[in-house]
């Protein structure tokens, strides 16, 4: 942790819930973009948790733009920037609902394009800003506001939609293990070309869990492999250090599934197939990793 | 140099000249043409500028706001249903008070599919908080242009501007075009409030009423001082170049006892109507109204007025009909024609005229007074 800087770019008193876990990603993310960065936010809970007019709890340029156009906006931004001869890093910082549904047009032509940027979508499964409505990124069987018997379909894998589009370098983290973020968003702003980082941000209100136990649940999640941590550079896959050792002996599921309210009644039907699920995405990126494909 | 040239070809020639940072757009007929231009003169380096080739026009306004927020001129053109999908951007554009520029080709809006002229796309965007400008000819395409990037960037300004040319009508017809050196017209691009690294602000945060408030009265306060920037750079651009505009532009108004008002190329067809109508004894005169926003004020006291309206607001009456009544007091005769790219002549237009009913409705060839 001594690696990571001591300067903070977002200060005490946001507006966060108690227990934010994306709040504490954007911290670290910020650490190592340093001041030299723009922050592109739709809207999600980032753009609350920044403050209200005249104040900001930032200290990082942020410009806030409509739900579905972060992504056009920071090409935009990174093209005006290049040509006025600035090197400053562009940063859109999303949830789920602005990535994974309302803002992948944006995002997937931003990629094509091939925009000089650092999208970081932190996906806390539903839409947070607005009190837990499901997204396209809530996980089959978790209770939503819109989904109160459970939601019936599975999570939009987003991941394998950014791989389509063959980036320089795209990464997952979780926010309960900081310096693997940390090192990933340096690694990613090392990069020229469009960029991508998905990170698993539990929500204490949305997930129905306490909020002393945030950190507990992301680790959870990575150990139990329901959320794999790994690096993908210039199409080269590299399971992270957290999730070499879950990958090859995954706790029980039902560790992360227990604490959540969000999963409470779960039928087991629905439980064999979130756990089949699981152990689907293990092997898939354990055969890419070692090379059988 | 003197050369002939579509409006589209004019509209790009005018964006050349500007040197914009970047250009963001999508294509869509009748507007094509102007990003396929643009496009070229990237590709060939006659313009230094970064070309983004978006994958909607919603992305096409967001990209705008990107750049211009920046610090860098900007400019896009798009066309009927493009201008619709972009209008949440299009009031953000505004709202974030950035002088982007687009070239809107006005076409009218499906169903059914129709591509040709009408302004009910423009109008669509009347509350945008965008000054528009409708043009009647290829020269004024490319001097509206040229003057629209001067107008928005203006510190008293900082609103994106709207310039309208007629789909084919325009867009697509040849007529001279003389081009101009810039020189020192267009100022360097200064953004007051761009995106600065060493003094982080947060843009377009989440804003109380009484913050929002005083910002919604800054725009408006800021569209009232326009009409005078607007007048200050005709008059320079005129004293430069030898080509003078105005709010409006008036044919034969002095003694004329009915006067047409109309946007666009309907408004430069009346021209001709009109000389048909004075051979015939009718003391008539014609007003192409130029500025939609701001609004011009208008000298129209004890004239019969005969309004063309190329555009509808359904349940209610032609848009510029409206604005001529609530703005003069005085009833005018409506006709609403041209829709879709509906063919209007000179001679319908002094039909118009001959067969006036003030205070009254028509549709151009559907209802019975025409």
């Amino acid at each position: 942790m001594s690696a990571i800087p001591k300067e903070e770019y977002l200060y005490k008193c946001t507006s966060a819930c108690a227990g934010c876990s994306s709040s504490l990603c954007l911290r670290y993310v910020l650490k190592a973009a340093g001041p030299d960065s723009v922050l592109v936010v739709p809207a999600c809970c980032t753009s609350v948790i920044q403050g209200i007019y005249p104040g900001t709890a930032m200290n990082v340029p942020v410009y806030n733009i409509a739900f579905a156009a972060a992504a056009a906006c920071a090409s935009g931004l990174s093209n005006a920037l290049s040509a006025l001869g600035k090197e400053t890093n562009v940063i859109v910082y999303a949830g789920d609902g602005g990535t994974v549904d309302i803002g992948i047009q944006s995002l997937s032509g931003a990629f094509e394009r091939g925009t000089n940027f650092l999208y970081i979508c932190y996906d806390n499964e539903a839409y947070g800003n607005t009190g837990m409505q499901r997204s396209g990124s809530t996980p089959l069987g978790a209770r939503t506001t819109t989904t109160p018997g459970g939601k019936p379909t599975a999570k939009k894998d987003l991941d394998r939609i950014v791989e389509a589009h063959n980036p320089p370098y795209m990464a997952t983290a979780c926010s309960a293990y900081p310096l693997d973020l940390y090192k990933k968003v340096k690694k990613a702003l090392s990069i020229e070309g469009p960029k991508f980082i998905h990170i698993l941000a539990p929500c204490p209100p949305g997930w129905r869990y306490p909020t002393e136990k945030t950190v507990e649940m992301g680790k959870l999640a990575v150990k139990t492999g329901t959320w794999i941590l790994y690096e993908r550079e210039f199409g080269k896959l590299a399971i992270s250090g957290p999730s070499k050792a879950a990958m090859k002996k995954p706790a029980p599921l039902e560790d992360y599934i227990k604490g959540q309210g969000r999963f409470k009644n779960l039928s087991p039907e629905i439980f064999d197939e979130m756990r089949q699920q699981v152990e689907r995405n293990i092997q898939r990126l354990s055969r890419e990793e070692a090379g059988v494909c | 140099m003197l050369t002939i040239a579509t409006g589209n070809k004019a509209v790009a020639a005018a964006v050349k000249a500007a040197k914009p940072g970047v250009v963001a757009a999508y294509p869509i007929t009748p507007q094509t043409e102007i990003v396929e231009q643009l496009a070229e003169y990237v590709t060939t380096g006659e313009l230094e500028s970064r070309y983004i080739p978006v994958e909607s026009e919603h992305s096409a306004m967001a990209a705008c706001i990107g750049a211009s927020a920046g610090g860098v001129r900007t400019f896009t053109a798009t066309s009927s249903h493009g201008l619709l999908y972009m209008h949440e951007m299009v009031h953000w554009t505004a709202g974030a008070r950035l002088p982007v520029v687009m070239a809107n080709v006005n076409r009218a809006l499906g169903p059914g599919w129709n591509t040709w002229a009408e302004h009910t796309d423009a109008f669509s965007q009347r509350d945008t908080g965008w000054l528009q400008v409708f043009v009647g000819t290829v020269q004024e395409a490319y001097d509206a242009t040229l003057m629209a990037f001067k107008i928005a960037e203006n510190e008293k300004v900082l609103l994106p501007v709207m310039v309208n040319l007629d789909g084919f009508t325009l867009s697509h017809i040849m007529q001279s075009l003389e081009t101009v050196e810039i020189g020192d017209f267009l100022p360097p691009f200064h953004l007051p409030h761009a995106i600065d690294t060493e003094n982080p602000c947060g843009y377009g945060p989440m804003t109380g009423p009484a913050d929002y408030f005083r910002f919604r009265w800054d725009i408006e306060r800021s569209m009232r001082d326009a009409r005078g920037v607007i007048a200050d750079v005709e008059r320079e651009f005129a004293e430069r170049f030898g080509r003078s505009y105005g709010p409006t532009e008036d044919y034969r108004c002095e003694d004329a006892d009915v006067v047409v008002i109309a946007m666009g190329s309907l408004g430069k067809e009346a021209e001709v109507a009109i000389d048909r109508l004075r051979d015939d004894g009718v003391k008539a005169g014609s007003m192409r109204l130029r500025w939609f926003r701001p609004f011009p004020d208008l000298d129209l006291a004890g004239r019969e007025v005969v309004v063309i309206d190329r555009d509808y607001s359904f349940g209610f009456g032609g848009v510029v009909a409206h604005s001529i009544r609530s703005k003069t007091g005085i009833e005018p005769y409506s006709v609403i024609a041209g829709l879709g790219g509906q063919e209007v002549t000179y001679n319908d237009i002094a039909d118009f005229v001959r067969n006036r009913c003030p205070g009254e409705e028509t549709w151009f060839g559907v209802s019975d007074h025409v």
